[in-house]
């Protein structure tokens, strides 16, 4: 049986070699790749088949595979139809019940040790697991015997990386994030945290993993450093006011209409690790802090938990030794009609950018 | 056991042969429906289980009511947003603020997008595949495909024998790869699809012409939230300041590129829904308009609360655009108007769920609800506690709550919202539904149908995209005429609140009526509850035994194969069912965990 490639595929699209090569460049770009991989891409597209993948949901809201969807580049229909083999996904498989569970069995004797587990949501272990129940059972079991056999496992979304919004204080099912599942299977796991993932960073470190054959470079809490390695704040485009302290006080202020620093409100950018300022959303068309709301810190570990949104972090350290935006920030309001405030505001920027560098 | 009638009409059976799917896949979350077939293979019994539950409410004990809509918006991810438009009205509703019109034409355009991209992937992607046979697309001729497509939607411009014919050849590699993917394991050989192959065809094309276009129909909540799936919310109006001609306007969330944008959208959406999405469900539905089961409740309960205020912070029927009322009994001519602070209104019964009341004979009004879980099987029910052969319905059988208004089993939803707009005589929606009939060659008793419901649904998609339309025009009006406010603060801060104060925000999401009840004392949430549309619809039996609304449209349906119940999931995706929504309630006692009780 014929087996269909990538480039096959988009070919007979009528997508000529010219734009071919250009998404190979684009996605090598997109994984932050030097413009030599872009050929590794395509030769990884033009030659191999479709790897399979058991896509499972336990206690989650599916906000990870709609933004699946919403992927840019590569687009879904492509992911699925050309890259991977969507072989068991209950949001969208056309079959049901005893039909749906027989093909992760199906999938388990034909490709035993080579398929990837990707974990939607995580399961809880109260009420004896069965407040997720899959086929009259607890999804437990449904998730242990797939990860019994798998090559690896993704943990999409912060449920599965860090147990996301049902283990937010009291926890009341016991919602355990993958990698602390009691009995998993010791399977290699990649986290890609964020409430949800950014839809190009998910397809991103799918279309890494079809070309490369192996998992992205991770770092110590197991996140692709590729996107995970930067905070927010690091890249944002509002950094600038931020250092020259200049900050929205509140909402709809003469400052949140000129895009000054989120921080005052609360943003969480500073200690917030994502792609977000750099790839941005839906196809890089913004970000939170663009449409004027704080970061709330979604791809952290229990981001629910360390305190109320609207309060600012309480000292984050980048104006100086003794300076908090309290300081800086008022000393900014007084610049408004003072050359000499203004020159002491840029003093701060510029120990501030040095703390910063020391910071990290 | 013979034959009962419960209160609310359905004659039930259950001595003929039990089905299970379990799951029930192509929904948000977890279910499991169990139903018995008679000798003629019609359902004469149906059970609907809610199989998740998470315990978001107890989660938002103590906290900061202007967070609530960040943990409730992750109640679904499907209908992304609408509990957080709804968790912020019952914040301003419980501390009485007042919102901007500008924040209220956003709210409506977000929402509206919402329900544009929420149907038509429902309709391609969750549901299509009830109705369409992907292989048999693979033996349709081009050329009469072609045909096909530019008598049913003359101006959609992807209508070439060629296009179909890449298509088709795309498909079959796929098919002949032998890895089926989302494919595998259909129903494929089943009897109960009848389309012709080149209709198939056509509408595995759309299925995925259908999955490049929804991304972009929600780019305008990115632009107006930052981002999606769950883009952000503000108690008090919108977080994004609209600048257009001032300074740093080009770093600001809002101004005149970002308007151009969401322009551009509105317009890209408005025409798909119209050549691709409506001439779709007249075509299929023309090949299945004989298929006329599942009614169940929409002739006869039916609830909509209303949404889509014109003007801001005016929550009356009169001021909103999508339609509110009750009809109870079937009786069209009389729709009775819907409050929610009344106590005797919308109340949740538990026994047949698992959760535990003081008294579960009695209801209980979200605002004083309450809800210990309870996870234990009836007597009747086969295997185990953790291996479920079958479900006792006579006893507890699902972690979804039984919301009754005024003691009645409603059903809620598109088609609910277009029984009660066409009952109150809503111009748009008379026009839209008789002009669907029309076409069809149908009568009205036929909008009470599982096809029905997709219908309704299509149609409320069509209204939605022209609405987005109506708001971003206002939108820009009103910033024409000075007013660029989009958020009031005056009551942003908790030190400026009273000791104790309860309110309560609803909305229509796109699978239903939808609301949030808070209690606020000391500045912290001390109590919030949520009834959600799936809430209604999947409602297990109650304390008088009347079925919920999943249960009811799937009785006396003719499953053409047992093994294959592919008629099941119809009628149940015909209500878009989001599972994560029913299932997450849990009260102010929850504390000490669920109990779990073995037989």
């Amino acid at each position: 049986m014929t087996v269909e490639t990538f480039y096959q595929v988009m070919r007979r699209q009528g997508i000529t070699r010219r734009s071919f090569t250009k998404f190979c460049s684009l996605t090598a770009a997109a994984l932050g790749l030097s413009p030599a991989h872009a050929q590794q891409i395509a030769t990884a597209m033009e030659t191999k088949p479709r790897l399979p993948v058991l896509w499972l949901h336990g206690l989650e809201c599916t906000c990870c595979s709609e933004s699946f969807i919403r992927s840019a580049h590569p687009l879904a229909k492509d992911v699925i139809l050309s890259m991977i083999s969507l072989d068991y996904d209950d949001t969208i498989m056309a079959a049901a019940g005893h039909q749906a569970e027989s093909i992760i069995d199906e999938t388990i004797a034909k490709y035993n040790g080579n398929y990837i587990l990707a974990c939607e949501g995580n399961p809880p272990l109260n009420q004896e697991g069965m407040s997720c129940i899959i086929g009259g059972r607890p999804y437990l079991e449904q998730l242990r015997k797939a990860a019994a056999n798998c090559k690896a496992i993704i943990s999409w979304g912060s449920c599965a990386s860090w147990g996301c919004v049902q283990a937010a204080r009291p926890n009341p099912t016991q919602a355990t994030p993958i990698h602390k599942v009691p009995g998993l299977a010791p399977k290699p796991i990649i986290k890609v945290p964020g409430c949800p993932p950014i839809a190009e960073v998910m397809t991103a470190v799918v279309a890494y993993i079809v070309t490369f054959e192996r998992f992205p470079e991770l770092d110590a809490q197991g996140r692709p450093k590729m996107f995970y390695s930067q905070r927010i704040h690091d890249k944002c485009y509002r950094r600038p006011h931020f250092d020259a302290g200049q900050f929205v006080e509140a909402f709809d202020d003469e400052g949140a209409r000129r895009g000054y620093c989120l921080y005052k409100v609360g943003c969480k950018g500073p200690t917030t690790y994502n792609a977000c300022s750099t790839v941005r959303w839906n196809g890089g068309l913004s970000f939170p802090i663009q449409a004027g709301h704080p970061c709330i810190g979604c791809s952290e570990d229990g981001f629910w938990d360390k305190g109320d949104f609207y309060n600012r972090l309480s000292r984050i350290h980048g104006f100086g030794i003794e300076a908090t935006a309290d300081e800086i920030g008022g000393t900014a309001a007084l610049a408004v009609g003072g050359l000499a405030a203004v020159h002491a505001g840029i003093s701060a920027v510029k120990r501030a950018r040095e703390k910063t560098g020391a910071d990290q | 056991m013979t034959a009962v009638v419960t209160p609310n009409g359905f004659s039930l059976d259950t001595s003929g042969k039990r089905v299970v799917v379990d799951p029930v896949t192509r929904i948000e979350g977890h279910m499991r429906c169990e139903v018995n077939l008679d000798a003629d293979n019609v359902i004469r019994n149906a059970v609907s289980t809610g199989t998740m539950w998470r315990g978001l409410e107890v989660i938002l004990k103590g906290r900061d009511p202007r967070d609530a809509w960040a943990f409730v918006q992750r109640i679904c991810g499907v209908c992304t947003g609408t509990h957080a438009l709804t968790s912020v009205r019952a914040v301003e509703d419980a501390l009485g603020i007042a919102i901007p019109e500008n924040a209220n034409s956003i709210r409506n355009i977000m929402q509206l997008s919402l329900q544009v991209h929420d149907h038509l992937v429902h309709f391609y992607h969750l549901h299509a595949l009830d109705w369409v046979n992907p292989i048999t697309a693979l033996a349709a001729d081009p050329k009469a495909t072609s045909e096909l497509q530019q008598t049913v939607s003359p101006h959609h411009p992807n209508s070439s024998p060629g296009y179909f014919r890449d298509i088709q050849s795309r498909l079959r590699k796929f098919v002949e790869s032998g890895q089926l993917g989302p494919f595998k394991n259909g129903y494929w050989t089943n009897p109960a699809y009848v389309l012709p192959p080149e209709a198939n065809l056509m509408a595995v094309t759309h299925y995925l012409e259908a999955l490049d276009f929804q991304r972009e129909i929600m780019t305008v909540r990115t632009i107006f939230g930052g981002k999606d799936t769950h883009p952000n919310w503000l108690v008090g109006g919108v977080p994004c300041a609209i600048n257009m001609d001032g300074p740093m306007a080009a770093g600001a969330p809002i101004n005149m590129e970002r308007l151009d944008y969401v322009s551009s959208i509105v317009d890209r959406t408005i025409t798909f829904v119209n050549d691709v999405y409506i001439p779709d469900i007249i075509a299929i539905g023309g090949f299945y308009k004989g298929w006329l089961y599942g009614g169940g409740l929409s002739g006869k309960s039916v609830l909509a609360y209303g949404c889509i205020p014109d003007k801001a912070n005016d929550y009356s029927p009169a001021n909103l655009m999508m339609p509110s009322g009750a009809i109870v009994d079937g009786k069209l001519q009389e729709v009775f108007p819907v409050d929610l602070r009344d106590p005797g209104q919308v109340q949740e019964f538990v026994p047949h769920s698992w959760y535990k009341y003081p008294d579960e004979t009695k209801g209980l009004h979200p605002w004083d609800g309450i809800t210990e879980p309870n996870y234990v099987l009836g007597a009747g029910a086969k295997g185990t506690s953790t291996a479920i052969e079958q479900i006792d319905e006579n006893a507890k059988y699902s972690w979804i709550k039984a919301p009754r208004w005024r003691g009645h089993a409603m059903e809620v939803g598109p088609l609910a919202r277009y029984v009660v707009g066409y009952a109150k005589g809503d111009p748009h929606i008379k026009e839209q539904v008789d002009r669907t009939l029309a076409t069809l060659g149908v009568p009205l008793e036929a909008l009470f149908s599982t096809l029905g419901r997709t219908a309704a649904r299509a149609l409320e998609a069509q209204w939605a995209a022209e609405k987005q339309r109506y708001f971003l025009d206002k939108l820009i009006a009103n910033i024409k005429a000075g007013d660029s406010a989009t958020a009031n603060t005056a009551k942003f801060d908790p030190k400026t609140w009273p000791k104790e104060v309860k309110g309560v925000g609803f909305s229509e999401a796109p699978r239903g009526a939808l609301a949030h009840w808070i209690r606020i004392r000391d500045t912290r949430i001390e109590n919030y509850q949520c009834v959600v549309p799936t809430t209604w619809n999947g409602s297990p039996r109650d304390n008088q035994g009347n079925i919920g609304a999943f249960e009811a449209a799937l009785m006396n349906t003719k499953v053409a194969r047992a093994e294959e119940p592919v008629e099941i999931l119809r009628t149940l995706h015909s209500f878009d069912p989001c599972l994560a929504c029913s299932t997450h309630v849990i009260g102010p006692d929850g504390q000490q965990m669920a109990e779990v009780t073995v037989r």
